[in-house]
């Protein structure tokens, strides 16, 4: 299929940015968007032109590196990594809108690549169980029980790709953070930081530049994970807890 | 001189593995390795490059125990390594199914999985330290699947016809990684690790003789830097994507070990690469990359073919009289859960035989429709779900109600840097650990066994021995205008520059892709005398071609993907053909190195003990064959030959059965 591409390109963080047209043909239904993207980065080398920047690595939905939003959507029409969405899902013809994921907190490094480090340093301020390697007790000795389990592996799903970031009114990072406060604070290997991890990593999401969240739910649907909403209502519940207990 | 040549050299006599029964060994090398004081390790910089389950549980560990850890990914986070992906689970010798499973069994099947090419004392390390593991991965709450008891769920693998993997879901390497990922994130808020991610290591600075440090570019400036440690850890994965087409990620490389390679670390086992036997079949030449599904599949699903040829009805439309469940029939104790060597080889049989299915018949069936009447489509779901839906989103096919469509792919590399039984290589100070090294899984790797020896190197093993080295290098700091040091910065720079201003008619893509065809078509899953010397001759005219006609836009000093992937390529080339001629040197069959001139009556690898009992570790000494001025460096020297004699104590040498 033939298709107009309408890209965002930004040769680097202090430059300005412009949607550029461009117009790809001979698109099978059957490569990704990346592999779409791929062909048109072939072409734009062999014209002497500098191919479309984007992040990626592993294609199969699972690394998080890739990410743009598509005709206005994070991730595109489908909920998945761009990388795992198809060109089956748009016509012949169609015009398609591609830009980085906008976030004050994500600066655009090019084109469609941001800088996402923030999330690491949210993680680094408690999202972790403190054990270190050696000291850990046989594994059978604390028995979870299976929804537990199964509750904190649902939230542990994340991929980290900032799709819920991107899909938010108000660029907020909460169901990233709550993501990781409720798979940890459910275990109850989590239990001793319980207070203090969400404390810490709500701090560090603030101090990051993160908006507020406004109950929108907009992350929750562009989640190619499926990480509930309703983490975002417990971690609160955890916030709420933890000052309560006055525990740092 | 042509390019099939190479020398034998002294054999490696010394793996530094301690005497004695083998169950003792670990322990042994523990207690004799020279210990570094507590107070004296803040001192010592350990660089590691890689944050995947190997870098990442080593980078955590050492940074844990006191050192100053400075560590390096390509990704623009550390919890994007490649183990990511990996699916299926991670094995250890708990017992906990009662099943008579035990460290020595452990041992036992992956010795026997890697078709006796494989150290020993290494692999018993491997199984020993399996146990622990599990212990460190739930105690960071990586929530591994459980029974409703409690207690932890695990399921069989192939080769094995114990239960003794552990799982989350299909997405285990996810899990283990963001364990290791948290316990590396706590320690770079805590200042013990220097993190730099979107950075990678171009070359290894090798000072008197001692891994000292490694030349890097920072991806989003293009600026190169040096960065110096009293000992260099290199966890950057296998070499898959030489193939082009592989289940690796797109940017995973073999630049930082080839470099490593280059500088005097001996390359063990080139031609030990492993095909996946459960991957999504190719759509379309535009395909970039491919997609493994677990091979925990084989557990419920059911492999089979038309047993007539060409037979393109749908699948449905086959009645079960017709079906040929081949790996049933030809191996009916195991079944489905062959070994993936074998399992892939099979694929490629029925498909030769033009039984194979989907487009241009390069495909298998794999068939839940048992699995959905036996356990119900939620079980089914509960299992498998994400993988199903994996699937369906790639090919738009429903396999709850079609079977998927499988075909085989290059997935691992059992070969990597030699080292010893420290992990270390043969250059002094530089270690490596996970895929990137040769040790653990001879010419096969088990199902479950690379999670398994990621961590285990990176968690307890290298933790141990590191400490060794260190004490027996005091600290001192390295002059940064050491001639190896400014030589190192102007090789990188020089390479780089070449890539830029060779500005010529073809992407760098499009040479990776005639690398991969040719690779796949002659040292894949099939290789004989005719088709490695073929590929010999070809893979140095083509690497003069890229010198001459490839073309990379922009420049070099800011965020620049085509530059990245021409400089990993232009390893490659280099990379394949020490892998033909490894193919080439060893002419026998072994795990997923299968010489159609040595097999069985029955068609399956054929051994020879007698010649090709040893792991063969290749010294770099220039361009082999090739004269110098083609390619602006190198010696023209062709590679020698060291042979490590494996010795089978314990494990002894049978010809592999799994009927």
């Amino acid at each position: 299929m033939r298709l107009t591409l309408r890209i965002w390109r930004q040769r680097g963080p202090e430059r300005p940015g412009a949607m550029t047209t461009y117009e790809v043909d001979g698109i099978s239904e059957d490569m990704s968007f990346l592999e779409m993207l791929d062909t048109l980065n072939e072409r734009l080398i062999l014209e002497g032109d500098e191919p479309v920047a984007f992040d990626h690595d592993c294609r199969e939905g699972i690394c998080g590196a890739c990410g743009m939003v598509i005709n206005g959507q994070a991730h595109g029409p489908e909920r998945t990594t761009t990388c795992q969405l198809h060109m089956r899902h748009f016509a012949d013809g169609d015009t398609i809108d591609v830009e980085p994921w906008r976030a004050a907190a994500f600066p655009v490094v090019k084109d469609l690549v941001v800088d996402r480090s923030a999330f690491d340093r949210i993680i680094g301020s408690g999202g972790y169980v403190t054990a270190p390697t050696g000291s850990a007790p046989e594994a059978h000795a604390t028995p979870v029980p299976k929804p537990v389990a199964d509750t904190a592996f649902e939230h542990a799903e994340c991929i980290g790709c900032g799709a819920c970031v991107a899909a938010c009114p108000n660029g907020s990072a909460m169901l990233f953070t709550s993501a990781k406060v409720v798979h940890l604070n459910v275990l109850p290997q989590g239990a001793p930081e319980r207070e203090s991890r969400v404390l810490d990593m709500v701090a560090a999401m603030d101090g990051e530049g993160f908006g507020g969240c406004t109950n929108t739910g907009e992350c929750a649907l562009a989640c190619p994970k499926g990480v509930p909403l309703q983490a975002i209502a417990t971690m609160n519940r955890e916030f709420l807890r933890a000052t309560r207990k006055g525990a740092r | 001189m042509s390019y099939v040549d190479y020398t034998v050299g002294e054999p490696i006599a010394d793996t530094k593995c301690p005497a004695g029964p083998i169950e003792e060994r670990w322990d042994r090398r523990r207690f004799t390795a020279k210990l570094v004081n507590p107070a004296n390790r803040r001192k010592y910089t350990v660089i590691v490059v890689g944050t995947g389950l190997a870098g990442g549980s080593a980078g955590a560990t050492l940074a844990e125990q006191g050192y100053h850890v400075v560590q390096f990914c390509y990704q623009d986070s550390p919890r994007r390594a490649h183990s990511i992906a990996a699916q299926g689970g991670i094995n250890a010798a708990k017992n906990y199914r009662n099943d008579g499973d035990s460290i020595h069994r452990l041992f036992y099947d992956t010795v026997k999985g890697g078709d006796f090419r494989a150290r020993e004392s290494n692999v018993r390390r491997l199984a020993q330290v399996s146990v622990e593991i599990i212990d460190q991965c739930v105690a960071q709450g990586v929530p591994f699947a459980r029974e409703y008891g409690g207690l932890l769920d695990t399921r069989s693998f192939g080769g094995v016809q114990v239960s003794r993997t552990f799982y989350a879901r299909g997405q285990t390497g996810q899990q283990l990684l963001l364990g290791a990922y948290q316990a590396l994130s706590r320690q770079i808020a805590a200042g013990n690790v220097e993190m730099h991610a979107r950075t990678e290591m171009l070359d290894l600075i090798v000072i008197d003789g001692r891994a000292r440090g490694i030349v890097a570019r920072d991806l989003v400036t293009g600026e190169i830097s040096t960065y110096f440690g009293d000992a260099v850890v290199l966890a950057t994965g296998g070499y898959g994507n030489v193939f082009y087409l592989s289940t690796n990620a797109k940017n995973s490389n073999a630049t930082a070990i080839w470099r490593a390679h280059r500088r005097g670390a001996y390359f063990a086992n080139p031609c030990f690469t492993q095909i996946h036997p459960t991957c999504i079949p190719r759509s379309g030449d535009h395909q970039s990359k491919l997609t493994l599904m677990s091979e925990s599949l084989r557990n419920d699903g059911r492999i089979w073919v038309p047993k007539a040829k060409g037979d393109n009805r749908p699948p449905d439309r086959i009645p079960e009289q017709e079906r040929d469940y081949y790996l049933e029939r030809i191996y009916p104790s195991f079944g489905n859960l062959v070994p993936r060597d074998i399992a892939s080889r099979a694929a490629k049989n029925v498909c030769d035989e033009g039984r194979g299915v989907g487009p241009g018949g390069q495909g298998v069936y794999l068939d839940f429709a048992d699995a959905v009447a036996r356990m119900g489509r939620d079980k089914v779901a509960e299992k498998y779900g994400n993988l199903f839906e994996m699937y369906q989103r790639i090919t738009a096919e429903n396999p709850y109600e079609v079977p998927m469509r499988i075909y085989p792919a290059i997935h691992y590399t059992m070969g990597g840097l030699w080292v010893d039984y420290d992990l270390q290589t043969t250059i002094p100070g530089l270690f490596a650990i996970g895929e990137a090294n040769f040790s653990d899984h001879g010419a096969n790797r088990l199902g479950a066994s690379a999670l398994m020896q990621g961590l285990a190197d990176g968690y307890f093993v290298l933790p141990s021995t590191i400490n060794d080295y260190l004490a027996r290098h005091p600290h001192d700091t390295v002059d940064p205008r050491h001639p190896c040091v400014t030589e190192a910065v102007a090789d990188v720079r020089v390479r780089l520059d070449k890539l830029l201003s060779v500005n010529g008619d073809r992407t760098p893509d499009s040479f990776h892709r005639e690398l991969g065809e040719l690779l796949w078509d002659n040292c894949g899953m099939a290789r004989n005398d005719a088709g490695l010397r073929k590929a010999l001759e070809r893979i140095p005219e083509l690497r003069e071609e890229f010198w001459r006609r490839v073309k990379v836009p922009g420049s070099g000093s800011e965020l620049n993907q085509s530059l990245e992937k021409a400089n990993r390529i232009s390893d490659y080339f280099e990379l394949a053909e020490l892998m033909c001629l490894d193919a080439l040197h060893r002419e026998e069959s072994c795990g997923g190195h299968f010489r159609e001139e040595s097999q069985t009556p029955q068609g399956e690898a054929a051994r020879d003990d007698d010649r090709f009992a040893y792991a063969a570790a290749w010294e770099w000494r220039g361009e082999g064959g090739r004269p110098p001025e083609e390619h602006g460096g190198g010696t023209g020297v062709a590679p020698v030959l060291h042979k490590e004699q494996l010795v089978f104590e314990y494990v002894h040498p049978t010809q592999r059965s799994y009927a």
